[in-house]
């Protein structure tokens, strides 16, 4: 295996390995945040219990979320070097902003939420909770706008040798230890064409994930009739995010989309199949990319994807065919990620909605009842797909890129380190693998036994801490 | 001041504060088997617990301002030392998932092997840094396009490990310093007698760097020969460790802390001297070295990073100080504790 395939692999796996972590804390993070303002309007213990259980899980997955997420940072620089000293000067703000503005601000508060129980009072233990949620999702504004750009450069310029370059220019291999990207404003590469609505997408995305973890949690012990109380209530709380979270998703999906079709055409291309140029283009719900042929199997509606890019039937949508041969990007992978996610998206609503259905029925409290058994029922494995359809949203989303690391202007096969070897990146990969599996494994491991354990049983107030009791009740 | 001294020294400073941070949970790793009684350790996770990822955030943070201000710089060490900073990031992630898994379970075989591993974790982050920072200073082969030109083995010469000692001796003591500050009773009278031990074999492994930097490396005092007010730095530094056992034996922990922070500081302005303007020296031809100018980002990216410096530094510091402050005096051990 060459070096190229070799650093791709790494990348992609200890990217991938990392994103299981971040979608929960931001999710999870909003979550605490709810169940932390129930508590402070109500002063109901059972609220308190919750946010104290959730906390416990919060903190396991917050520390992994660490632990993998600064191999990224390095990554850049280790195996891509010639793409680091190509966008530096752009991508490198965003990385730099990104640890002064979200991850200080969350590790910081992070030590108040964990342990400072006992330390602050109620409402500063709040604002903890806020700050770290509020830091989570920071993290996630600062790489949405350096991916984004990569996605849909703005905001910048090409420079030769020092010389400004015009758009169009053909770049030469051999101009690419003298060249590098320019900023021109700031502003313009913050918001970048796509980045508003990749950002709004990944993010209620990530609520999801938050959301289908509690409402999973919460379904396994009312099917076991444990702390019924505890998981009644924390499943409201998750289902109630889960529905703001799916249907946002779809909005924010659609945004997205419509973006991709704008500024990346070779990529919506390869999402949906489409190998003719052409108005009324169908769209499939699912299929497979018969690529000898210059087809796409499966059930069509028709002129389907010309509705939904532009509204109307006549919107022309550029075909596979029009684009030259080396620079389509992967299509079967492509489609078929996009397909998962989209199909995992429309479960979920469904799922949701279902829930939401039983609560507005009163049903969630009759554990007897078919349908509220049904719905637990699929309830407890649905933590998996928000991550599932993270994961393959991230594969539609940088497949769907390639051939480029920068869009249009440095392919990703020209942004490797001059000076690694295959060798070396097959060692720190093998290196990965085995350590991110004994993590893997550790983490499913202590997570099942937290949730085993389940919360503290409520005794009144019992469960506060000490020092909140001499709070004046609200 | 230009920005790309700004940059030069702002960096200097976010890794300083990673070395002052960081520095002293990576010492308390090392440390960790040195008790070994279960709750005694239990008190030295704790007395990190809730601080050491806001403390490794420094070096995310140092790296993306290396990043953004100076690309070449990044690239180039990044990938150079590919093997060291893979093993880095390896011990870095062991020891965050041992502080983090170690103590939800009772059973001792789990407990032991994790207290390992965050030790072995700790120590050879401590020395690795220590050897980057060796070479850094020692000077690197790069061809003519800045890229490295060296293998890795050639990256652990004698001075590069002398380095390496020197600060994992370095972390060892600001480690036990902290330890001091933060437990009470037998067990900080343990760690008491760690202190001095600890204090000399720094003093013993940083003369023997200074000594080999002097005489092999002669570029990094040009500017203390050229401008002799500089001299005073040196002078604070050996004041700082001097203050070490004198704070400790009149049991003022905390001002023991800050002189041991102070230390690394001074360490820190010494070594950014001796390299201005040069960030990666190279050996044997200077000519194509890395500088804080040939090297850097555009003088607009810069600008704009000042200002986001500007806007979010001091609000990082002010919760920093918040939270410390929080979680000052002695650790207890409580129902949410590791």
């Amino acid at each position: 295996m060459n070096v190229e395939l070799l650093s791709r692999i790494q990348f992609a796996f200890t990217a991938a390995f990392h994103y299981l972590y971040p979608p929960l804390s931001i999710g999870l993070g909003l979550a605490l945040v709810m169940m932390e303002a129930s508590w402070l309007r109500t002063r109901n213990p059972l609220y308190h219990n919750m946010a104290r259980f959730w906390t416990k899980v919060f903190g396991l997955i917050f520390g992994l979320g660490v632990a993998t997420g600064i191999v990224l940072e390095f990554e850049f620089g280790t195996n891509w070097a010639t793409y680091s000293r190509f966008v530096g000067d752009i991508f490198g703000s965003a990385l730099a902003a990104e640890g002064i503005f979200a991850f200080f601000l969350e590790s910081g508060f992070l030590a108040i939420l964990l342990f400072g129980w006992d330390k602050v009072g109620p409402k500063m233990h709040f604002f903890a909770t806020c700050m770290v949620a509020l830091g989570a999702h920071f993290s996630a504004v600062w790489i949405i706008v350096a991916n984004s750009w990569q996605q849909t450069p703005a905001g910048s310029h090409l420079e030769i040798n020092g010389q400004p370059v015009p758009l169009g220019h053909v770049f030469e291999r051999s101009d690419l230890g003298h060249a590098r990207m320019v900023i021109d404003d700031f502003w313009g590469v913050v918001f970048n064409p796509s980045s508003m609505d990749r950002l709004s997408h990944t993010l209620v995305a990530a609520w999801l994930a938050g959301a289908f973890l509690v409402v999973s949690v919460a379904a396994y012990y009312l099917l076991r009739r444990r702390h019924v109380t505890f998981a009644t209530a924390s499943l409201k709380f998750g289902i109630l995010l889960a529905i703001v979270a799916s249907l946002l998703s779809l909005v924010t999906g659609h945004g997205s989309a419509g973006g991709v079709a704008r500024n990346q055409p070779s990529k919506l291309a390869a999402m949906e199949g489409q190998w003719q140029t052409g108005p009324a283009a169908p769209l499939h719900p699912f299929g497979w990319v018969d690529g000898e042929n210059q087809r796409t199997v499966g059930p069509a509606i028709p002129a389907g994807l010309s509705l939904l890019v532009g509204g109307t039937r006549d919107q022309v949508v550029t075909g596979l065919n029009d684009i030259p041969l080396d620079l389509r990007p992967p299509i079967q992978a492509t489609f078929q990620c996009f397909h998962l996610m989209v199909g995992i998206g429309l479960a979920l609503i469904g799922l949701s909605l279902w829930g939401g259905w039983l609560w507005w029925r009163g049903r969630l409290e009759q554990l007897e009842s078919r349908s509220t058994k049904w719905f637990l029922w699929l309830a407890v494995p649905s933590v998996l797909l928000p991550q599932i359809g993270n994961q393959v949203g991230w594969f539609t989303a940088e497949i769907g890129r390639q051939p480029w690391i920068v869009w249009g202007y440095l392919r990703t096969s020209d942004g490797l380190s001059a000076v690694v070897r295959a060798n070396q990146v097959l060692g720190s990969l093998i290196g990965f693998g085995l350590i991110y599996l004994l993590l893997f494994v550790l983490f499913v491991f202590l997570l099942n036994r937290k949730i085993h354990h389940g919360p503290e049983p409520v005794e009144e107030s019992h469960s506060l801490p000490e020092n909140w009791l001499k709070e004046p009740r609200a | 001041m230009d920005y790309n001294l700004l940059w030069f020294v702002l960096v200097g400073i976010l890794f300083a504060g990673y070395a002052m941070l960081d520095g002293f949970d990576l010492g308390v790793g090392a440390l960790i088997l040195g008790v070994k009684d279960d709750q005694d350790r239990r008190l030295f996770y704790n007395a990190i617990g809730p601080v050491w990822d806001g403390n490794e955030v420094w070096l995310v943070t140092g790296g993306g301002a290396l990043f953004a201000a100076f690309p070449p710089v990044y690239a180039t060490v990044f990938s150079g030392f590919y093997l060291a900073f893979m093993l880095l990031l390896f011990a870095l992630i062991f020891r965050a998932v041992a502080i983090e898994f170690r103590s939800k379970e009772p059973w001792l075989w789990w407990r032991r092997w994790w207290d390992r591993g965050f030790c072995a974790g700790s120590t050879t982050a401590a020395l690795l840094i220590g050897v980057a920072m060796g070479n850094i200073v020692w000077g690197i082969p790069l061809d003519a396009n800045g890229e490295f030109a060296g293998t890795f083995l050639g990256l652990l010469h004698p001075y590069a490990l002398l380095m390496g000692g020197t600060t994992v001796a370095l972390f060892m003591m600001h480690g036990a310093i902290y330890l001091h500050m933060k437990t009470e009773g037998d067990l900080q009278a343990r760690v008491r007698e760690w202190i001095n031990p600890l204090i000399i074999a720094f003093i013993v492994c940083f003369s023997l760097t200074t000594l080999a930097t002097l005489l092999y490396v002669p570029r990094m005092t040009a500017i203390l020969r050229a401008q002799p007010a500089l001299f005073g730095v040196v002078v604070l530094l050996v004041l700082a460790v001097a203050n070490l056992p004198r704070e400790i034996h009149r049991n003022r922990d905390a001002a023991a802390f800050l002189s041991s922070c102070a230390t690394m500081l001074l360490l820190m302005a010494l070594f950014g001297l001796g390299m201005f303007p040069h960030m990666v020296y190279a050996v044997p031809n200077p000519e194509h070295s890395l500088t804080a100018y040939n090297a850097a980002s555009t003088q607009k990216t810069l600008k704009i990073m000042t200002l986001i410096a500007a806007i979010g530094v001091p609000i990082v510091l002010a919760y920093t100080t918040t939270v410390y402050y929080i979680f000052r005096g002695k650790v207890k051990l409580g129902k949410d504790s590791y």
